[in-house]
């Protein structure tokens, strides 16, 4: 097809200027993406101080963290995205002989990237310990929200199940736990964890701030997960149990082996509308006093040289999660139609 | 003798059993948890009473009703509680008016519209509300101009750092008077909507227009004012005094503070992206030949949307709507962040207060889900009318 001047014209005519009232919207709004437009440019290219995160860049990113140690943290993503590129490779070869070691070596990756970051005592020279305290900066939302939400996954699988027993006291609890949760704001769940989860624990065992925002993270998303799950377990068929108790599995084997992996496949978009959600939510950690990337960039504008720079860095902040979220929801779509949920 | 017979199972395989020993030590876990959280909780010397409601807060709340240092705690989260009442209604108001209108512009057949909408949606729902209360408190709200400069707004309003301060309406001197007028015109409208119902029931069409309702019920308390005397609802109009040490004041009008109004453009921004989808969702649900079967009778692009269309999509996009608007008031806690004193914020305030921990959580988690389920009964009321009306 030739798109000649002529073509171009009807469908601007069509697109923008079809009726009367079209016409007017129309040039409203190009006069306002106008003058909104220059202005921001001129913001942009001119007037905003962008030093400010030049010079706070390592800060913003890995907040505290010894300056002399950040290789661990770029180790640590090094692992995530080989392990991110190996995995898509295999999936697009189909080799489905080892899906089983991706999927251990992903388990694994978890508590290597753990110890990685964590490292072992003071004293110790390959890995000295960085304490869980001084994390923050990008490097804590992420660590907040993966494993807030790996950590939520078990215990949500155990509460939906737990809501679609036929057994009343585990439907009573779980279901009393999901709302309960969910009708509160997430702040008031990271509130609770930070004061009154100390005073519920016996006096000797002491949590770092980090530990205790994790627990109530955890917390938190287990309740939406297992609404998801939910969802995922009352969308496998009924024959699916009837024929696996009929081959003669026990209701336990009936659950792992035929209706959860059914119905866990289901609900990976949702997990990962999920997990979107729980990232930008991580930021709420800053009422708490923690410093994630938030919480440092507002440090940074309490700064005496830094006075009054709030535009740039919260433009900054806003950009570098949209980035990850916007690209993560768009996976997350591709990934819906990959799998063909809704399809079968 | 006993007889055992072949297929009888054998007593820890039945399920019966299983079942019931498995509840029963659940509980027992449970009970024992509890126990021990109690024990540590008392360990170190922790009473649990809400008895220091009654005594003295002695704290300032600058925000919503009056309230005084010396005024119980009870009355200052009763302060709070209504801050966050007045920033969820306000809310849900704003962003269901603005999530409209984006999801509808969403589909428009206008490319720059449509390209418009759908950036403001893609924006705001991939970066958090935290980001864009700071944002808007620090970067805009705060940077307005003081006080000395403020913006005056046609109509004798102020726009400063402090807020923003509108005209108000302050009852007269022959208010009461007045009343008796507006009674007359509520029962007497109440009469004619009886009178059109009846109208409808006997001969199936209406007397007369619906609109015509609206006279009287405008007419009779503006001729009523003048028979009151006049001056029933004065303009309270607000000015910029100069008080005796120096110190600029606002007096009069309404205001509006400038972490109120943060806080409320900030959730009506981003609860007003997400009602836009569920706007959009709704409408796109509706089957085209809905559409395309009303223009073949002719009717226009506007009475589509508004007759056939809109009516359809409503009972798809009433129950996301209603999780909306439970979200919208749970993110208000976020005025903490900023220092709007709300629920939360000032619970904050009374827990650095007394020290009661526990008892001040239950408080605001008993709040917060009394709103959330008294939001969820109102709307699914509503969505129980529309879901009666279809077929």
């Amino acid at each position: 097809m030739k798109a000649t001047a002529r073509d171009l014209a009807t469908k601007i005519r069509r697109n923008l200027f079809s009726t009367w009232y079209n016409v007017v919207i129309t040039l409203t709004l190009s006069g306002v993406v106008a003058v909104v437009g220059t202005k921001a440019l001129r913001w942009i290219l001119i007037r905003a101080q962008w030093q400010v995160i030049t010079t706070n860049f390592r800060v913003l990113m890995t907040g505290r963290y010894p300056k002399d140690e950040v290789w661990r943290i770029i180790v640590s993503i090094l692992i995530v995205f080989t392990l991110a590129v190996i995995t898509r490779i295999v999936r697009k070869q189909k080799k489905t002989d080892v899906y089983r070691w991706i999927t251990v070596a992903w388990i694994l990756s978890l508590p290597v990237i753990t110890i990685l970051l964590r490292g072992f005592g003071e004293d110790n020279n390959v890995l000295p310990g960085v304490k869980s305290e001084i994390w923050s900066g990008l490097m804590l939302t992420l660590v907040l929200a993966v494993i807030g939400i790996t950590a939520s996954f078990p215990l949500g699988i155990l509460l939906a199940l737990g809501r679609r027993s036929k057994l009343p006291v585990f439907r009573l609890v779980s279901t009393a736990y999901i709302e309960l949760i969910r009708g509160v704001p997430l702040i008031s769940v990271l509130f609770m964890s930070q004061l009154l989860l100390p005073l519920f624990l016996p006096p000797q065992i002491r949590l770092g701030t980090v530990v205790r925002a994790l627990t109530g993270m955890t917390m938190f998303s287990a309740a939406y997960t297992a609404e998801n799950i939910r969802g995922g377990l009352a969308s496998v068929p009924k024959g699916q149990y009837e024929a696996a108790r009929v081959l003669g599995l026990n209701s336990a084997l009936v659950m792992i082996l035929v209706v959860l992996p059914q119905a866990l496949r289901a609900v990976i978009p949702a997990l990962v509308g999920q997990f979107i959600s729980l990232f930008k939510d991580t930021t709420l950690v800053v009422i708490v006093g923690l410093l994630d990337l938030l919480g440092i960039a507002k440090a940074v504008t309490g700064q005496v040289q830094f006075i009054g720079l709030h535009q740039e860095l919260y433009c900054f902040v806003a950009l570098v999660f949209f980035i990850c979220c916007y690209s993560m929801s768009r996976a997350s779509r591709r990934l819906e139609i990959a799998l063909g949920v809704g399809n079968r | 003798m006993i007889e055992i017979k072949q297929d009888q199972t054998r007593f820890w395989r039945d399920e019966r059993l299983i079942n019931t020993v498995a509840q029963v030590v659940f509980i027992f876990i449970l009970v024992a948890l509890v126990f021990w959280i109690f024990s540590n909780y008392r360990q170190r010397g922790l009473i649990f009473s809400f008895r220091f409601l009654a005594e003295e807060a002695s704290f300032d709340i600058s925000e919503g009703i009056e309230f005084h240092p010396t005024d119980p705690y009870y009355r200052a989260f009763l302060v709070g509680v209504i801050n966050t009442v007045r920033v969820a209604v306000l809310g849900i108001v704003f962003s269901t008016i603005l999530g409209t209108f984006t999801g509808i512009s969403r589909l428009s057949g206008n490319w720059l519209l449509r390209k418009l909408a759908t950036i403001y949606v893609e924006l705001i729902r991939n970066t958090p509300l935290l980001v864009q209360l700071f944002f808007l408190y620090f970067a805009i709200f705060m940077r307005l101009p003081r006080i000395q400069h403020a913006i005056i707004l046609p109509g004798s309003g102020f726009l400063s750092n402090r807020g923003l301060t509108l005209p108000g309406l302050v009852t007269g001197s022959n208010f009461s008077a007045w009343l008796f007028w507006v009674a007359m015109a509520i029962i007497g409208t109440g009469f004619l909507v009886f009178l059109r119902g009846r109208t409808i029931k006997t001969t199936g069409r209406p007397a007369f227009n619906f609109g015509f309702l609206l006279l009287p019920l405008i007419l009779i308390p503006i001729l009523g004012s003048f028979a009151a005397g006049g001056s029933v609802l004065n303009w309270d109009l607000p000015s910029i005094h100069r008080s005796g040490s120096g110190i600029l004041k606002l007096e009069g009008g309404i205001n509006f503070s400038s972490e109120f109004l943060a806080l409320l453009t900030g959730l009506v921004i981003y609860t007003s992206a997400y009602i836009a989808e569920v706007v959009r969702a709704g409408v796109q649900a509706v089957p085209k030949g809905q559409t395309e079967a009303a223009r073949s009778q002719g009717f226009t692009q506007g009475q589509i949307l508004g007759l056939i269309v809109m009516p359809q999509a409503l009972r798809i996009i009433i129950p996301p709507l209603i999780s909306q608007y439970l979200n919208l008031t749970k993110n208000s806690s976020l005025a903490i962040a900023i220092g709007f004193l709300d629920l939360y914020a000032v619970s904050q305030t009374m827990l650095n207060q007394s020290g009661r921990v526990v008892e001040v959580f239950l408080m605001i988690m008993a709040s917060y889900l009394s709103l959330s389920l008294t939001i969820s009964y109102l709307m699914n009321l509503f969505n129980k009318h529309f879901q009666i009306v279809e077929r």
